[in-house]
């Protein structure tokens, strides 16, 4: 599905990915870790184009096209979803007013009749069950006053509707309290299929106790430095990131 | 330059849709202002002497005052001798139906979406509709005259209703209230009059729309609505104008006039045309609009969506005298391109537990600058007096400006007066996540600044409000919107 290869971007004259390769099947949860500082968030940023991010060298190939050719919403509608790490606000605008723009220009860029008034209700009716998300937080503007627990569960409810084939989950578990962390977890789990990926990019291991990965890569200096299964992530636990910088520094 | 920056600025380009013009036969006066001009115009619409008189009077006050410069606008001194202040679509005779309109006409408002026919029945919308000064035609009216209401052209209510239009032409704006109120009251050829009898619930929305058609020609309309006791009326006024590379001249004014127990209800969708990317062209936009709560418990509420003129000069007031009567302005401005606007509202406290709400969202693009100007007066015996105003302004790329100018006086010591202003600007985050959602970058900017006017727009009947969000997209379509 997806195919890193060799992939460098610098913001602003820093250069921050120093050449990552990561290949990620239809089915499977990726776990991205590593110490602050070492581009965690700035792949989930460069993945998901954002502007600021200057890409200076390898490819990304998403569903056998060039993902890095395309502008952020073309992305969005070949089904690459970013949860963010700090969802905006939009006064005046509510989740479903957004959500319906968005499922609509996604189905028109597919070529889908554009979902009527009824049926959308309904979906919505559908995915508020599965992540356990408050209706009428739906029904005010997005994000707004929203606690860190809610806008982190509305991201998944987005998630939801719009079934990408690839989600990029970022510092999902940032601000959690463990309650929220495992209604969030647990809709994240109830998403996952034998055609989407997901790719968790987070510092800490307690998120990898609820959505469990399948592997697990270690991000340092820009650079993907050791790959596993999640019994890696127990490891990184135990002995902590300087256990990593360590062993890097001894290379 | 940012993308984002971009998309502002081919959102800011986007050209007039509505510009076009017509060929009708015109009847116009020659350029120029003078008594002589005056009388011409009353003469050509057969008016009573009074009026005539009235007119006179005014030009002559007009004559010694002097244009006001304090908005913060900048423009080059409008000349008034090379206006044509007069010009009136050639017609035959008087028409008795829509069938003996003029095609042509009915053309132009069906480009503009507007139509005079059945379907305006289905929708429940009585139009007056006037194209360069003189009102065309009237819809609804017999449906209306059985409820006792009047609804017809200014001029059809001199003729029909000289009675009513004596006692309260001027009534609350005076002849010589301001410079551009008084150049109207001497020239104003046609308008749209309304009259709510007591008790009388108007169930349908009265709608007026303007358009300048013929080049050079001012468009001075005046419209009256007097709601007498327990009465109601909803009341919209839209406007478009052709494309013209010259300015020109529009200058307005509008009297609501509220009894007892009373609630007028005043929308106007403003989509004059606003001049071209460089700033070339668009309306001169002077109007002056007052409502008078005259009677206690009575309520007047404006809603204004201005997206077009050049310039546009504009305070919609309600002047609270009865006791317990209460005023609102919801406006929603945006300007892009060179457009100025400096628009706002006045309150004017004079009753006992009179309440005023003020909520204004400004809109900037482009190399556009966006003032607010509001006052609040809370005067002596106005005991208990409320005041909320609410100014916000939103930014659109760093090449626009917003201001806020309110003024507050208080002479009671019993008022409560809260404002609260805030200033933002689209953020690239806002366009960003909505980017991520699969959402392009005009109908982000779309989403946000409809958002960002809800409260206002949610004042509007429903069918204008979609109109209303459309032209918020149209209007800054490419600019940051």
């Amino acid at each position: 599905m997806l195919k890193i290869d060799n992939l460098q971007a610098r913001v602003a004259e820093k250069q921050i990915l120093n050449g990552i390769n990561l290949e990620v099947k239809a089915g499977e949860v990726h776990a991205i870790m590593g110490p602050n500082g070492s581009g965690k968030s700035t792949l989930a940023s460069v993945l998901s184009g954002r502007e600021d991010y200057e890409v200076t060298g390898g490819s990304v190939n998403f569903m056998g096209k060039d993902l890095l050719a395309m502008a952020p919403e073309e992305r969005a509608r070949e089904g690459v979803f970013m949860a963010f790490q700090y969802p905006v606000e939009i006064p005046g605008v509510s989740t479903i007013n957004f959500m319906k723009t968005a499922l609509n220009q996604i189905r028109e860029h597919r070529g889908q009749p554009t979902v009527d008034a009824v049926s959308f209700l309904n979906l919505m009716k559908e995915k508020v069950k599965l992540v356990e998300i408050d209706q009428s937080l739906l029904n005010r503007s997005l994000n707004e006053g929203f606690s860190g627990g809610e806008k982190k569960r509305n991201e998944i409810f987005q998630m939801a509707m719009l079934e990408p084939r690839l989600a990029i989950l970022d510092e999902t578990d940032s601000g959690l309290d463990i309650d929220a962390l495992r209604i969030v977890s647990n809709g994240v789990n109830k998403l996952r299929s034998k055609n989407n990926a997901i790719i968790v990019v987070t510092h800490y291991q307690r998120l990898l106790d609820y959505i469990v990965p399948d592997f697990v890569h270690v991000l340092y200096k820009g650079r993907i430095v050791k790959s596993g299964t999640k019994e890696l992530a127990l490891e990184l636990e135990a002995k902590g990131y300087d256990w990593i910088k360590n062993e890097m520094a001894s290379v | 330059m940012s993308k984002d920056n971009q998309v502002l600025e081919e959102f800011t380009s986007k050209e007039y849709e509505h510009g076009w013009t017509v060929n009708f036969e015109t009847d116009s006066a020659p350029k120029g202002l003078s008594e002589d001009i005056v009388r011409f115009i009353s003469t050509r619409k057969g008016e009573p002497e009074c009026l005539l008189n009235w007119r006179l009077e005014a030009y002559r006050r007009w004559t010694k005052m002097n244009e006001p410069k304090w908005a913060n606008v900048r423009y080059p001194a409008i000349n008034y001798q090379d206006i044509i202040y007069y010009s009136a679509p050639k017609a035959k005779t008087e028409k008795k139906s829509l069938n003996e309109v003029d095609p042509e006409l009915v053309k132009t408002f069906e480009k503009l979406g507007i139509s005079l026919n059945e379907q305006k029945r289905l929708t429940g919308v009585a139009v007056d509709a006037v194209i360069d000064s003189v009102s065309v035609a009237t819809t609804f009216k017999d449906k209306l005259a059985e409820l006792g209401i009047i609804f017809c052209s200014f001029s059809e209510a001199v003729r029909e209703h000289p009675e009513l239009i004596k006692k309260y032409l001027g009534s609350v704006v005076p002849a010589n209230d301001n410079y551009f109120a008084a150049l109207n009251s001497a020239v104003f050829s046609d308008g749209s009059f309304a009259y709510i009898p007591k008790g009388v619930r108007c169930p349908m929305e009265l709608s007026t729309y303007f358009r300048i058609n013929a080049a050079n020609t001012g468009q001075f309309e005046r419209t009256l609505i007097v709601a007498e006791e327990g009465s109601y009326v909803s009341y919209l006024e839209g406007c478009t104008a052709p494309m013209r590379d010259e300015n020109q001249l529009h200058a307005a004014v509008v009297e609501l006039y509220a009894m007892k127990d009373a609630e007028i209800k005043y929308s106007t969708v403003q989509n004059w045309y606003p001049g071209d990317k460089e700033g070339k062209g668009g309306i001169y936009n002077f109007v002056t609009k007052r409502g008078l709560c005259f009677g206690d418990h009575s309520k007047i509420s404006w809603t204004q969506v201005e997206t077009g003129s050049a310039i546009t000069w504009k305070y919609p007031s309600c002047i609270l005298k009865g006791d317990y009567s209460s005023g609102e302005f919801y406006s929603v401005a945006v300007t892009n391109n060179y457009q100025q606007a400096d628009t706002g509202t006045k309150m004017v406290h004079i009753g006992k537990n009179t309440r005023s709400r003020i909520v204004s969202k400004g809109i900037s693009a482009g190399r556009s600058q966006n003032s607010y100007r509001g006052q609040v007066h809370i005067m002596k015996r106005a005991q208990n007096a409320r005041n909320f105003s609410q100014c916000d302004s939103l930014l659109m790329g760093d090449q626009c400006g917003a201001h806020t100018f309110p003024y507050i006086d208080v002479e009671n010591n019993t008022a409560r007066i809260e404002h609260e202003a805030t200033t933002s600007k689209i953020g690239e985050d806002q366009i960003f996540y909505c980017l991520q959602r699969g959402i392009d970058e005009e109908a982000a900017v779309a989403l946000i600044v409809n958002g960002y006017a809800k409260e206002v727009l949610n004042q509007l009947p429903m069918e204008f409000a979609v109109e209303a969000q459309k032209l918020l997209a149209l209007t800054l379509e490419g600019s940051v919107g």
